[in-house]
Protein backbone atom coordinates (compact mmCIF):
# COMPACT_ATOMS: atom_id res chain seq x y z
CA UNK A 1 0.00 0.00 0.00
CA UNK A 2 1.17 3.89 -1.04
CA UNK A 3 1.97 5.42 2.32
CA UNK A 4 -1.38 7.89 2.82
CA UNK A 5 -0.57 11.90 2.33
CA UNK A 6 0.38 12.77 6.20
CA UNK A 7 -2.98 14.32 8.22
CA UNK A 8 -2.76 18.14 7.41
CA UNK A 9 -0.81 19.72 10.40
CA UNK A 10 1.27 21.67 8.63
CA UNK A 11 -0.83 23.73 6.31
CA UNK A 12 -2.25 25.20 9.40
CA UNK A 13 0.69 26.61 10.83
CA UNK A 14 1.02 29.56 8.97
CA UNK A 15 -2.61 30.06 9.95
CA UNK A 16 -2.18 29.95 13.48
CA UNK A 17 0.63 31.99 13.49
CA UNK A 18 -1.26 34.74 11.42
CA UNK A 19 -4.22 34.17 14.25
CA UNK A 20 -1.46 34.83 16.92
CA UNK A 21 -0.54 38.05 14.92
CA UNK A 22 -3.87 38.83 14.88
CA UNK A 23 -4.53 38.92 18.14
CA UNK A 24 -1.28 40.06 19.40
CA UNK A 25 -2.33 43.71 17.18
CA UNK A 26 -5.29 44.01 18.69
CA UNK A 27 -3.92 43.42 22.05
CA UNK A 28 -1.47 46.33 21.19
CA UNK A 29 -4.56 48.42 20.12
CA UNK A 30 -5.23 50.35 23.62
CA UNK A 31 -1.39 51.32 23.55
CA UNK A 32 -1.43 53.34 20.92
CA UNK A 33 -5.30 54.16 20.24
CA UNK A 34 -7.36 56.47 21.79
CA UNK A 35 -10.24 55.71 24.33
CA UNK A 36 -13.24 56.74 21.55
CA UNK A 37 -11.15 54.50 19.56
CA UNK A 38 -11.46 51.47 21.84
CA UNK A 39 -14.36 51.73 22.73
CA UNK A 40 -15.23 51.44 19.18
CA UNK A 41 -13.27 48.65 18.49
CA UNK A 42 -15.12 46.80 21.49
CA UNK A 43 -18.38 47.46 19.94
CA UNK A 44 -16.69 45.83 16.55
CA UNK A 45 -15.17 42.98 18.24
CA UNK A 46 -18.96 42.19 20.16
CA UNK A 47 -20.80 42.74 16.50
CA UNK A 48 -18.10 40.28 15.08
CA UNK A 49 -19.41 37.68 17.89
CA UNK A 50 -22.94 37.92 16.75
CA UNK A 51 -22.06 37.57 13.43
CA UNK A 52 -19.72 34.63 13.63
CA UNK A 53 -23.07 32.77 15.63
CA UNK A 54 -25.20 33.96 12.28
CA UNK A 55 -22.70 32.99 10.17
CA UNK A 56 -22.84 29.51 11.33
CA UNK A 57 -26.42 29.15 9.98
CA UNK A 58 -25.98 30.91 6.75
CA UNK A 59 -22.41 30.76 5.69
CA UNK A 60 -22.26 26.34 6.77
CA UNK A 61 -26.19 25.60 7.56
CA UNK A 62 -27.89 27.52 4.08
CA UNK A 63 -30.20 28.54 6.11
CA UNK A 64 -31.06 32.36 6.31
CA UNK A 65 -32.22 34.11 9.75
CA UNK A 66 -33.79 37.35 9.76
CA UNK A 67 -34.12 37.12 13.09
CA UNK A 68 -31.12 37.01 15.28
CA UNK A 69 -31.71 40.43 16.84
CA UNK A 70 -33.90 37.68 19.17
CA UNK A 71 -31.08 36.74 20.59
CA UNK A 72 -28.93 39.70 20.73
CA UNK A 73 -31.81 41.56 22.89
CA UNK A 74 -32.32 38.18 25.37
CA UNK A 75 -28.62 38.52 26.07
CA UNK A 76 -29.05 42.19 26.57
CA UNK A 77 -32.45 42.42 28.25
CA UNK A 78 -31.02 39.78 30.66
CA UNK A 79 -27.77 41.49 31.69
CA UNK A 80 -30.53 44.61 32.45
CA UNK A 81 -33.01 42.23 34.47
CA UNK A 82 -29.79 40.90 36.46
CA UNK A 83 -28.77 43.92 37.76
CA UNK A 84 -32.15 46.05 38.38
CA UNK A 85 -34.14 42.33 40.01
CA UNK A 86 -31.50 40.78 41.55
CA UNK A 87 -28.89 42.86 42.20
CA UNK A 88 -26.17 41.20 40.20
CA UNK A 89 -23.07 43.14 39.03
CA UNK A 90 -20.91 40.50 38.50
CA UNK A 91 -19.94 40.22 34.40
CA UNK A 92 -19.23 36.36 35.05
CA UNK A 93 -22.19 36.18 36.32
CA UNK A 94 -23.97 37.79 33.73
CA UNK A 95 -22.35 35.33 30.66
CA UNK A 96 -22.69 32.25 33.47
CA UNK A 97 -26.59 32.86 33.77
CA UNK A 98 -27.05 34.95 30.08
CA UNK A 99 -26.16 32.10 27.99
CA UNK A 100 -28.17 29.20 29.12
CA UNK A 101 -31.61 31.58 28.54
CA UNK A 102 -30.25 32.26 25.21
CA UNK A 103 -29.28 29.07 24.07
CA UNK A 104 -32.99 27.70 25.66
CA UNK A 105 -34.56 30.58 23.56
CA UNK A 106 -32.12 29.34 20.63
CA UNK A 107 -33.35 26.20 20.98
CA UNK A 108 -36.97 26.77 21.46
CA UNK A 109 -37.37 29.40 18.15
CA UNK A 110 -35.20 26.92 16.60
CA UNK A 111 -37.88 24.27 17.19
CA UNK A 112 -40.44 26.09 15.40
CA UNK A 113 -38.17 27.79 12.68
CA UNK A 114 -36.48 24.52 11.15
CA UNK A 115 -39.16 22.65 10.57
CA UNK A 116 -38.76 24.64 7.44
CA UNK A 117 -36.22 25.95 5.23
CA UNK A 118 -35.50 28.94 2.63
CA UNK A 119 -37.66 31.87 2.57
CA UNK A 120 -40.12 30.13 5.13
CA UNK A 121 -37.29 29.96 7.78
CA UNK A 122 -36.43 33.22 6.93
CA UNK A 123 -40.05 34.22 7.87
CA UNK A 124 -40.45 32.40 10.78
CA UNK A 125 -37.16 33.75 12.39
CA UNK A 126 -38.59 37.16 11.41
CA UNK A 127 -42.26 36.87 12.91
CA UNK A 128 -40.54 35.47 16.22
CA UNK A 129 -37.91 37.83 17.03
CA UNK A 130 -40.44 40.33 16.14
CA UNK A 131 -42.88 39.20 19.03
CA UNK A 132 -40.47 39.70 21.43
CA UNK A 133 -39.61 43.31 20.42
CA UNK A 134 -43.73 43.87 20.61
CA UNK A 135 -43.19 42.68 24.18
CA UNK A 136 -40.50 44.79 24.65
CA UNK A 137 -42.45 47.60 23.90
CA UNK A 138 -46.03 46.67 25.35
CA UNK A 139 -45.00 45.06 28.63
CA UNK A 140 -43.53 48.59 29.48
CA UNK A 141 -43.49 48.32 33.59
CA UNK A 142 -41.36 44.95 33.12
CA UNK A 143 -39.18 46.47 30.05
CA UNK A 144 -39.16 50.62 30.43
CA UNK A 145 -40.85 50.37 26.87
CA UNK A 146 -38.82 52.35 24.62
CA UNK A 147 -36.71 53.84 27.07
CA UNK A 148 -35.49 50.50 27.80
CA UNK A 149 -33.17 49.74 30.62
CA UNK A 150 -30.04 51.22 32.47
CA UNK A 151 -27.04 48.96 32.67
CA UNK A 152 -24.29 50.15 34.91
CA UNK A 153 -21.00 49.01 34.71
CA UNK A 154 -20.09 46.12 36.16
CA UNK A 155 -17.24 44.38 38.10
CA UNK A 156 -15.31 42.34 36.27
CA UNK A 157 -12.83 39.05 37.34
CA UNK A 158 -15.10 38.30 40.28
CA UNK A 159 -14.92 41.34 42.34
CA UNK A 160 -11.41 42.04 41.20
CA UNK A 161 -12.00 44.64 38.82
CA UNK A 162 -14.41 47.52 39.95
CA UNK A 163 -14.81 50.64 38.24
CA UNK A 164 -16.41 53.42 40.62
CA UNK A 165 -14.02 56.79 41.51
CA UNK A 166 -12.64 58.93 39.60
CA UNK A 167 -11.31 57.91 36.01
CA UNK A 168 -13.72 55.13 36.56
CA UNK A 169 -15.11 55.59 32.94
CA UNK A 170 -11.33 55.34 31.28
CA UNK A 171 -10.30 52.22 33.36
CA UNK A 172 -13.30 50.76 32.51
CA UNK A 173 -13.23 50.94 28.87
CA UNK A 174 -9.80 49.65 28.96
CA UNK A 175 -10.30 46.64 30.85
CA UNK A 176 -13.54 45.76 29.10
CA UNK A 177 -11.92 46.13 25.95
CA UNK A 178 -9.50 43.66 27.04
CA UNK A 179 -12.31 41.29 28.61
CA UNK A 180 -14.16 40.92 25.07
CA UNK A 181 -11.67 40.37 23.05
CA UNK A 182 -10.59 37.20 25.22
CA UNK A 183 -13.78 35.97 24.91
CA UNK A 184 -13.93 37.31 21.11
CA UNK A 185 -10.18 35.05 20.87
CA UNK A 186 -12.52 31.71 22.58
CA UNK A 187 -15.26 32.09 20.56
CA UNK A 188 -12.99 32.18 17.63
CA UNK A 189 -11.57 29.43 18.64
CA UNK A 190 -14.73 27.31 19.49
CA UNK A 191 -16.69 28.42 16.44
CA UNK A 192 -13.34 27.11 14.08
CA UNK A 193 -13.15 23.81 15.63
CA UNK A 194 -17.18 23.38 15.70
CA UNK A 195 -16.76 24.26 12.00
CA UNK A 196 -14.26 21.92 11.58
CA UNK A 197 -15.63 19.02 13.07
CA UNK A 198 -17.13 16.07 11.51
CA UNK A 199 -20.73 18.15 12.68
CA UNK A 200 -19.07 21.53 11.19
CA UNK A 201 -18.69 18.81 8.00
CA UNK A 202 -22.17 17.20 8.13
CA UNK A 203 -23.78 21.05 8.33
CA UNK A 204 -21.75 22.00 4.95
CA UNK A 205 -22.84 18.58 3.60
CA UNK A 206 -26.83 19.57 4.34
CA UNK A 207 -26.04 23.13 2.92
CA UNK A 208 -24.85 21.69 -0.82
CA UNK A 209 -26.95 18.44 -0.75
CA UNK A 210 -29.57 18.16 1.87
CA UNK A 211 -30.91 15.05 -0.37
CA UNK A 212 -27.80 13.37 -0.28
CA UNK A 213 -27.00 14.10 3.29
CA UNK A 214 -29.86 12.35 4.73
CA UNK A 215 -28.58 9.36 2.07
CA UNK A 216 -25.39 9.39 4.45
CA UNK A 217 -27.93 8.80 7.64
CA UNK A 218 -27.55 12.23 8.88
CA UNK A 219 -30.58 13.89 10.52
CA UNK A 220 -31.15 17.17 8.45
CA UNK A 221 -33.92 18.42 10.79
CA UNK A 222 -31.96 17.39 14.22
CA UNK A 223 -28.68 19.08 12.95
CA UNK A 224 -30.11 22.35 11.33
CA UNK A 225 -31.86 22.54 15.27
CA UNK A 226 -28.06 22.02 16.74
CA UNK A 227 -26.69 25.12 14.25
CA UNK A 228 -29.69 26.81 15.38
CA UNK A 229 -28.85 26.90 19.11
CA UNK A 230 -25.21 27.03 18.73
CA UNK A 231 -25.55 29.74 16.24
CA UNK A 232 -28.33 31.43 18.51
CA UNK A 233 -26.11 31.38 21.80
CA UNK A 234 -23.09 32.80 19.98
CA UNK A 235 -25.20 35.76 19.16
CA UNK A 236 -26.83 36.23 22.85
CA UNK A 237 -23.21 36.19 24.26
CA UNK A 238 -23.16 39.01 21.83
CA UNK A 239 -25.58 40.55 23.50
CA UNK A 240 -24.59 40.19 27.01
CA UNK A 241 -21.33 41.60 26.07
CA UNK A 242 -22.90 44.60 23.91
CA UNK A 243 -25.09 45.66 27.00
CA UNK A 244 -22.82 47.01 29.99
CA UNK A 245 -20.81 49.04 26.92
CA UNK A 246 -23.98 50.61 25.92
CA UNK A 247 -24.85 51.39 29.24
CA UNK A 248 -28.42 50.63 27.75
CA UNK A 249 -30.51 47.64 27.07
CA UNK A 250 -33.12 48.84 24.61
CA UNK A 251 -36.05 47.65 22.44
CA UNK A 252 -34.22 48.60 18.62
CA UNK A 253 -31.93 45.43 19.54
CA UNK A 254 -34.58 43.40 19.09
CA UNK A 255 -36.15 45.24 15.96
CA UNK A 256 -35.77 43.38 13.05
CA UNK A 257 -33.69 46.20 11.41
CA UNK A 258 -31.01 45.00 13.72
CA UNK A 259 -31.59 41.55 12.43
CA UNK A 260 -30.86 42.91 9.11
CA UNK A 261 -27.73 45.04 10.45
CA UNK A 262 -26.36 41.18 11.87
CA UNK A 263 -27.18 39.97 7.68
CA UNK A 264 -25.49 42.93 6.35
CA UNK A 265 -22.17 42.22 8.31
CA UNK A 266 -21.72 38.91 7.32
CA UNK A 267 -22.07 39.83 3.32
CA UNK A 268 -20.00 42.78 3.95
CA UNK A 269 -17.16 40.53 5.21
CA UNK A 270 -18.30 37.51 2.98
CA UNK A 271 -20.17 34.90 4.51
CA UNK A 272 -18.45 32.01 2.58
CA UNK A 273 -15.32 32.48 4.64
CA UNK A 274 -14.35 31.71 8.37
CA UNK A 275 -13.17 35.08 8.60
CA UNK A 276 -15.64 36.81 6.99
CA UNK A 277 -18.17 37.72 9.61
CA UNK A 278 -15.00 38.98 12.20
CA UNK A 279 -14.12 41.24 9.27
CA UNK A 280 -17.59 42.40 8.21
CA UNK A 281 -18.51 42.71 12.34
CA UNK A 282 -15.86 44.92 12.79
CA UNK A 283 -15.59 47.35 9.65
CA UNK A 284 -19.80 47.37 9.34
CA UNK A 285 -19.48 49.27 13.40
CA UNK A 286 -16.95 51.80 11.91
CA UNK A 287 -18.60 51.95 9.03
CA UNK A 288 -21.67 52.65 10.79
CA UNK A 289 -20.09 54.95 13.31
CA UNK A 290 -18.77 57.47 10.59
CA UNK A 291 -22.53 56.91 8.13
CA UNK A 292 -24.08 58.80 11.12
CA UNK A 293 -21.26 61.36 11.68
CA UNK A 294 -21.28 62.05 8.48
CA UNK A 295 -25.13 62.65 7.58
CA UNK A 296 -28.67 62.32 9.03
CA UNK A 297 -29.72 60.14 6.18
CA UNK A 298 -26.72 57.57 6.71
CA UNK A 299 -29.46 54.73 6.57
CA UNK A 300 -29.69 55.96 2.71
CA UNK A 301 -25.65 55.81 3.05
CA UNK A 302 -25.36 52.24 4.39
CA UNK A 303 -28.16 50.87 1.87
CA UNK A 304 -26.10 52.15 -1.04
CA UNK A 305 -23.02 50.57 0.22
CA UNK A 306 -25.30 47.29 0.46
CA UNK A 307 -25.95 47.84 -3.04
CA UNK A 308 -22.59 48.65 -4.37
CA UNK A 309 -21.93 45.56 -2.27
CA UNK A 310 -23.87 43.01 -3.56
CA UNK A 311 -23.13 43.97 -7.17
CA UNK A 312 -19.10 44.82 -7.05
CA UNK A 313 -18.42 42.27 -4.11
CA UNK A 314 -20.97 39.72 -4.30
CA UNK A 315 -18.40 37.04 -1.79
CA UNK A 316 -17.45 39.77 0.64
CA UNK A 317 -14.17 41.75 1.76
CA UNK A 318 -12.77 38.30 2.45
CA UNK A 319 -14.23 36.78 -0.59
CA UNK A 320 -12.37 39.67 -2.51
CA UNK A 321 -9.37 39.15 -0.63
CA UNK A 322 -9.10 35.61 -0.92
CA UNK A 323 -9.39 35.72 -4.76
CA UNK A 324 -6.51 38.12 -5.52
CA UNK A 325 -4.68 35.66 -2.42
CA UNK A 326 -5.42 33.31 -5.30
CA UNK A 327 -3.85 34.77 -7.71
CA UNK A 328 -0.85 35.26 -6.03
CA UNK A 329 -0.64 31.17 -5.34
CA UNK A 330 -2.16 30.89 -2.61
CA UNK A 331 -4.23 27.90 -1.96
CA UNK A 332 -6.65 28.57 0.35
CA UNK A 333 -7.67 31.76 2.39
CA UNK A 334 -9.77 30.54 5.84
CA UNK B 1 -27.73 -18.53 -2.11
CA UNK B 2 -29.52 -16.90 0.93
CA UNK B 3 -32.30 -13.99 0.42
CA UNK B 4 -31.49 -10.41 1.58
CA UNK B 5 -34.14 -8.06 0.62
CA UNK B 6 -37.54 -8.97 -0.45
CA UNK B 7 -40.22 -7.12 -1.28
CA UNK B 8 -43.97 -8.77 -1.34
CA UNK B 9 -46.84 -7.38 -3.71
CA UNK B 10 -45.00 -3.28 -3.76
CA UNK B 11 -47.37 -1.07 -5.01
CA UNK B 12 -46.79 2.87 -5.50
CA UNK B 13 -49.00 4.75 -8.11
CA UNK B 14 -48.48 8.53 -8.92
CA UNK B 15 -52.40 9.77 -9.99
CA UNK B 16 -53.21 7.25 -12.51
CA UNK B 17 -49.81 5.77 -13.57
CA UNK B 18 -48.89 2.95 -11.34
CA UNK B 19 -44.74 3.33 -11.16
CA UNK B 20 -45.05 -0.30 -9.09
CA UNK B 21 -47.82 -2.19 -9.20
CA UNK B 22 -47.59 -5.56 -6.86
CA UNK B 23 -43.59 -5.72 -7.27
CA UNK B 24 -42.26 -9.05 -5.41
CA UNK B 25 -38.36 -8.50 -5.99
CA UNK B 26 -35.92 -10.59 -4.52
CA UNK B 27 -32.17 -9.68 -3.96
CA UNK B 28 -30.06 -12.67 -2.98
CA UNK B 29 -27.01 -12.10 -0.93
CA UNK B 30 -23.81 -11.61 -3.04
CA UNK B 31 -24.77 -11.04 -6.23
CA UNK B 32 -24.58 -8.34 -9.21
CA UNK B 33 -28.47 -7.50 -10.29
CA UNK B 34 -29.16 -5.34 -13.08
CA UNK B 35 -32.69 -3.47 -13.11
CA UNK B 36 -33.18 -2.65 -16.78
CA UNK B 37 -36.25 -1.45 -18.98
CA UNK B 38 -37.37 1.43 -20.82
CA UNK B 39 -37.69 4.95 -18.71
CA UNK B 40 -40.95 5.02 -16.96
CA UNK B 41 -41.21 1.33 -16.28
CA UNK B 42 -40.57 1.75 -12.05
CA UNK B 43 -37.10 0.99 -11.68
CA UNK B 44 -35.95 4.12 -9.85
CA UNK B 45 -39.29 4.64 -7.79
CA UNK B 46 -38.70 0.73 -6.75
CA UNK B 47 -35.27 1.61 -5.94
CA UNK B 48 -36.83 4.80 -4.19
CA UNK B 49 -38.81 2.79 -2.21
CA UNK B 50 -36.46 0.42 -0.54
CA UNK B 51 -34.39 3.33 0.00
CA UNK B 52 -37.37 4.96 1.63
CA UNK B 53 -37.01 8.26 -0.63
CA UNK B 54 -40.52 7.51 -1.74
CA UNK B 55 -43.79 5.43 0.76
CA UNK B 56 -45.53 2.87 -0.67
CA UNK B 57 -49.03 2.66 -1.10
CA UNK B 58 -49.24 -0.99 0.22
CA UNK B 59 -46.89 -4.12 0.45
CA UNK B 60 -44.40 -4.70 2.87
CA UNK B 61 -40.01 -5.09 2.25
CA UNK B 62 -38.08 -7.47 4.26
CA UNK B 63 -34.10 -6.79 4.55
CA UNK B 64 -32.69 -9.91 6.34
CA UNK B 65 -36.08 -11.04 7.33
CA UNK B 66 -36.63 -7.98 9.20
CA UNK B 67 -39.65 -5.89 7.98
CA UNK B 68 -38.35 -2.36 7.59
CA UNK B 69 -41.43 -0.96 5.44
CA UNK B 70 -41.59 1.69 7.63
CA UNK B 71 -37.91 2.37 8.41
CA UNK B 72 -36.65 6.00 8.29
CA UNK B 73 -33.85 6.96 5.81
CA UNK B 74 -31.11 6.61 8.47
CA UNK B 75 -32.54 3.52 10.33
CA UNK B 76 -32.48 1.53 6.42
CA UNK B 77 -28.74 3.39 5.73
CA UNK B 78 -27.82 1.53 9.72
CA UNK B 79 -29.25 -1.46 8.52
CA UNK B 80 -27.31 -1.38 5.58
CA UNK B 81 -28.88 -0.62 2.46
CA UNK B 82 -26.70 2.34 0.66
CA UNK B 83 -27.67 4.09 -3.00
CA UNK B 84 -26.30 6.39 -5.28
CA UNK B 85 -28.24 8.75 -7.58
CA UNK B 86 -28.98 9.15 -11.57
CA UNK B 87 -28.28 12.66 -11.26
CA UNK B 88 -25.13 13.34 -9.66
CA UNK B 89 -25.75 14.17 -5.90
CA UNK B 90 -22.32 15.30 -4.54
CA UNK B 91 -21.25 18.01 -1.80
CA UNK B 92 -19.70 20.38 -4.82
CA UNK B 93 -18.56 23.29 -2.50
CA UNK B 94 -16.49 20.64 -0.06
CA UNK B 95 -13.00 18.39 -1.17
CA UNK B 96 -13.65 15.01 -2.83
CA UNK B 97 -11.79 14.15 0.53
CA UNK B 98 -14.73 15.53 2.61
CA UNK B 99 -17.04 14.42 0.75
CA UNK B 100 -15.68 10.55 1.31
CA UNK B 101 -14.84 11.28 4.75
CA UNK B 102 -18.54 12.22 6.02
CA UNK B 103 -19.99 8.65 5.08
CA UNK B 104 -17.41 7.49 7.19
CA UNK B 105 -17.79 9.78 10.25
CA UNK B 106 -21.75 8.81 9.41
CA UNK B 107 -21.38 5.43 9.53
CA UNK B 108 -19.18 5.80 12.73
CA UNK B 109 -21.93 7.31 14.33
CA UNK B 110 -19.40 10.59 14.96
CA UNK B 111 -21.24 13.29 12.75
CA UNK B 112 -22.10 14.43 16.33
CA UNK B 113 -19.07 15.40 17.01
CA UNK B 114 -18.14 18.97 17.41
CA UNK B 115 -15.03 19.51 19.50
CA UNK B 116 -12.58 16.99 17.37
CA UNK B 117 -11.09 18.05 14.61
CA UNK B 118 -12.34 15.94 11.09
CA UNK B 119 -9.16 15.74 9.51
CA UNK B 120 -7.34 14.87 12.93
CA UNK B 121 -9.36 11.57 12.87
CA UNK B 122 -6.03 9.50 11.63
CA UNK B 123 -8.75 6.21 11.02
CA UNK B 124 -10.99 7.81 8.76
CA UNK B 125 -8.44 9.57 7.32
CA UNK B 126 -6.84 6.19 6.07
CA UNK B 127 -9.87 4.80 5.51
CA UNK B 128 -11.02 8.07 3.34
CA UNK B 129 -7.80 7.75 1.34
CA UNK B 130 -8.23 3.75 0.87
CA UNK B 131 -11.64 3.50 -0.83
CA UNK B 132 -10.63 7.22 -2.74
CA UNK B 133 -7.32 5.03 -4.03
CA UNK B 134 -10.09 1.97 -4.83
CA UNK B 135 -12.20 4.63 -6.83
CA UNK B 136 -8.99 6.23 -8.68
CA UNK B 137 -9.73 9.67 -7.06
CA UNK B 138 -6.72 9.81 -4.62
CA UNK B 139 -4.96 12.32 -6.46
CA UNK B 140 -8.18 14.43 -6.35
CA UNK B 141 -8.64 14.15 -2.83
CA UNK B 142 -7.81 18.44 -2.75
CA UNK B 143 -10.68 19.17 -5.45
CA UNK B 144 -13.61 20.62 -4.72
CA UNK B 145 -16.26 17.76 -6.09
CA UNK B 146 -17.83 20.36 -7.95
CA UNK B 147 -14.22 20.50 -9.93
CA UNK B 148 -14.47 17.16 -11.16
CA UNK B 149 -15.47 16.04 -14.73
CA UNK B 150 -18.30 14.46 -15.36
CA UNK B 151 -16.86 10.57 -15.26
CA UNK B 152 -15.21 11.63 -11.75
CA UNK B 153 -18.41 12.53 -10.28
CA UNK B 154 -20.02 9.36 -11.22
CA UNK B 155 -17.17 7.28 -9.78
CA UNK B 156 -17.78 9.99 -6.52
CA UNK B 157 -20.71 9.51 -6.51
CA UNK B 158 -20.66 5.95 -6.13
CA UNK B 159 -17.34 5.52 -3.52
CA UNK B 160 -19.53 8.29 -1.38
CA UNK B 161 -22.50 5.33 -1.20
CA UNK B 162 -19.83 2.52 -0.85
CA UNK B 163 -17.69 4.15 1.75
CA UNK B 164 -21.20 3.65 4.11
CA UNK B 165 -19.90 0.01 3.85
CA UNK B 166 -23.59 -1.32 3.21
CA UNK B 167 -24.67 -4.63 2.42
CA UNK B 168 -26.50 -3.83 -0.22
CA UNK B 169 -25.56 -0.96 -2.64
CA UNK B 170 -27.90 0.45 -5.67
CA UNK B 171 -26.76 2.19 -8.12
CA UNK B 172 -28.80 4.49 -10.45
CA UNK B 173 -27.10 4.75 -13.42
CA UNK B 174 -23.37 5.11 -12.75
CA UNK B 175 -22.32 5.46 -16.09
CA UNK B 176 -25.22 7.73 -17.60
CA UNK B 177 -24.10 10.68 -19.37
CA UNK B 178 -20.09 9.55 -19.88
CA UNK B 179 -18.43 8.45 -23.05
CA UNK B 180 -18.32 4.77 -23.55
CA UNK B 181 -14.42 4.52 -22.66
CA UNK B 182 -15.32 5.99 -19.55
CA UNK B 183 -18.41 3.59 -19.25
CA UNK B 184 -16.06 0.87 -19.21
CA UNK B 185 -13.63 2.50 -16.84
CA UNK B 186 -16.38 3.09 -14.36
CA UNK B 187 -18.36 -0.27 -14.73
CA UNK B 188 -15.12 -2.32 -14.38
CA UNK B 189 -14.19 -0.22 -10.92
CA UNK B 190 -17.25 -0.50 -9.32
CA UNK B 191 -18.00 -3.91 -10.33
CA UNK B 192 -14.53 -5.17 -8.94
CA UNK B 193 -14.95 -2.95 -5.83
CA UNK B 194 -18.32 -4.45 -5.26
CA UNK B 195 -17.28 -7.84 -6.10
CA UNK B 196 -14.01 -7.98 -3.62
CA UNK B 197 -15.88 -5.88 -1.05
CA UNK B 198 -18.36 -9.15 -1.33
CA UNK B 199 -21.23 -6.11 -1.58
CA UNK B 200 -24.52 -6.74 -3.26
CA UNK B 201 -25.16 -4.70 -5.97
CA UNK B 202 -27.99 -3.51 -7.97
CA UNK B 203 -27.78 -1.61 -10.65
CA UNK B 204 -30.13 0.35 -12.69
CA UNK B 205 -28.84 0.77 -16.46
CA UNK B 206 -30.26 0.80 -19.57
CA UNK B 207 -26.85 0.15 -21.77
CA UNK B 208 -27.72 -3.66 -21.95
CA UNK B 209 -23.71 -4.01 -23.24
CA UNK B 210 -22.97 -3.11 -19.99
CA UNK B 211 -25.41 -5.14 -18.82
CA UNK B 212 -24.92 -8.50 -20.24
CA UNK B 213 -21.18 -8.42 -19.83
CA UNK B 214 -21.32 -7.27 -15.86
CA UNK B 215 -24.05 -9.15 -14.05
CA UNK B 216 -25.09 -12.17 -12.66
CA UNK B 217 -28.64 -11.81 -12.66
CA UNK B 218 -30.95 -9.50 -14.52
CA UNK B 219 -34.30 -8.24 -13.96
CA UNK B 220 -36.57 -6.23 -16.68
CA UNK B 221 -39.49 -3.99 -15.74
CA UNK B 222 -42.02 -3.06 -17.39
CA UNK B 223 -45.61 -0.38 -16.61
CA UNK B 224 -44.69 -1.26 -12.89
CA UNK B 225 -44.30 -4.77 -12.87
CA UNK B 226 -41.60 -7.76 -13.79
CA UNK B 227 -41.09 -9.20 -17.20
CA UNK B 228 -38.44 -11.34 -16.88
CA UNK B 229 -36.37 -12.74 -14.63
CA UNK B 230 -33.20 -14.48 -15.31
CA UNK B 231 -29.26 -14.80 -16.04
CA UNK B 232 -27.88 -12.97 -19.04
CA UNK B 233 -28.18 -15.79 -21.28
CA UNK B 234 -32.11 -16.58 -20.42
CA UNK B 235 -32.71 -13.22 -20.76
CA UNK B 236 -30.73 -12.97 -24.19
CA UNK B 237 -33.41 -16.11 -25.71
CA UNK B 238 -36.34 -14.06 -23.71
CA UNK B 239 -38.61 -12.94 -26.91
CA UNK B 240 -40.24 -10.09 -24.68
CA UNK B 241 -37.33 -8.84 -23.65
CA UNK B 242 -36.07 -8.14 -27.30
CA UNK B 243 -39.45 -6.86 -27.77
CA UNK B 244 -39.80 -4.28 -25.32
CA UNK B 245 -35.39 -3.05 -26.27
CA UNK B 246 -37.00 -2.99 -29.71
CA UNK B 247 -40.35 -1.28 -29.04
CA UNK B 248 -42.08 -3.70 -30.90
CA UNK B 249 -45.57 -4.92 -29.41
CA UNK B 250 -45.30 -7.99 -26.67
CA UNK B 251 -46.53 -11.32 -27.56
CA UNK B 252 -49.29 -13.41 -25.33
Amino acid sequence: MKATPSVSVRSRIPLLIAAAMALGVLALVPLVAGLYQIQLLTYGLIAAIAALGFNILLGYTGLLSFGHSAFFGIGAYTVAFLLRDLGIHSMELYILIGVPIAALASALFGYICVRHTRIFFGILTLALSQVLYSLALKLFWVTGGTDGLRVARPTLLATLLNFTGPGAFQRFLTAYYYYVLIIFAICVVMMWVILHSPFGKALQAIRDNETRAAFLGIRIRQFRWLAFLISGTFTGLAGILWAPLNGLATPDVLYWTFSGEIVFTALLGGFRNFTGPIVGGIVYTYLKTYAVATTEYWQALLGAVLVLLVIVLPTGIVGALSQIARRFGVKRVP
Amino acid sequence: MTVLLQTIDLHKSFGDTRACDGVNFTVNRGEFLSLVGSNGAGKTSLVNLISAHLQPDSGKILFEGQDITRATVSERIKAGIARSFQIVNLFDAMSVFDNVALSIFSRQSKTHHMAALANHDRPVHDETFEVLGQFGLRDKSDVFAGGLAQGERKLLDVAIAYALRPKLLFLDEPTSGVSTHEKAQIMDTVSSIVRAGTVTAVIIEHDMDVVFRYSDRIVMMHEGSFLADGTPEEIKANKNVANILLGAPLST
